[in-house]
């Protein structure tokens, strides 16, 4: 199965990786990805929020082609993708990543896949509060160099 | 008779809001000739770019937008 939400609201992780879980008897293993906001700290402060920023149009219609593209290249039973949009504080959950696969390998780099390109390549824009001061993010060279371990 | 622009991450705090419109029919010259200082030099800027209806223009210049459509102009993402 193949499911790929846009979520405005904070989510716990569990109760969208058992039903998924559930929805796929015989399965060898479940290998699942939650990434949350990290509370770092620089010279401009620590993080207090951080907001992201879609477009309706294209985000979620992207997500689901990147959904198919992972079911196509690995050998999958099937995929979760969840990603948060909206102000966020350091902690909560902001993107949740689960495949699942009759073995193990296939379960692992598929999350590692789709995540390369959520990172590097969905619709999202996003911006970080420190010191009471938002601040737009720039894409990292590193984000484009994980994209390019998946076309050599 | 408009066509409705929507700016998408620092491109809405340029233009000191979310959407805006502009006169119908809008092409490329006529896009970068409305919009002027800071955020016109980002949209002239090859990192920009533009979809019209959900659909991204590999090109944009070759931007044909008529009363009703929606023309996002999009900096480069920052990821999930």
């Amino acid at each position: 199965m193949k499911d790929v939400r846009l979520l405005t609201e904070p989510f716990n992780p569990g109760p969208l990786v058992g039903p998924f879980t559930n929805a796929h008897p015989g399965l060898g293993g479940v290998c699942t990805f939650v990434g949350e906001v990290r509370g770092d700290a620089n010279d401009l402060g620590a993080v207090e929020a951080l907001e992201l920023m879609h477009y309706e149009p294209l985000t979620l219609a992207g997500m689901d082609r990147l959904a198919d593209e992972t079911l196509a290249r690995f050998d999958l039973m099937g995929i979760l993708i969840a990603h948060r949009v909206g102000e966020m504080r350091p902690g909560e959950p902001i993107v949740l990543v689960s495949a699942a696969a009759r073995h193990r390998r296939d379960a692992i780099q598929a999350v590692d896949f789709a995540m390369d390109h959520l990172k590097s390549d969905a619709w999202f824009w996003k911006r970080e509060r420190r010191d009471g001061k938002w601040r737009w993010i720039d894409p990292r060279p590193q984000d484009r160099a994980d994209l390019e371990r998946w076309t050599s | 008779m408009a066509v409705k622009l929507v700016f998408l991450g620092r491109l809405a705090d340029l233009a000191g809001a979310p959407e805006s419109e502009l006169p119908a029919p809008l092409n490329w010259p006529a896009l970068v000739e409305a919009l002027s200082g800071d955020l016109g030099e980002w949209i002239a800027g090859d990192k920009v770019k533009l979809a019209v209806n959900g659909t991204v223009l590999a090109d944009k210049s070759t931007l044909r937008a008529g009363d009703g459509d929606e023309v996002a102009l999009l900096p480069p993402v920052s990821g999930g």
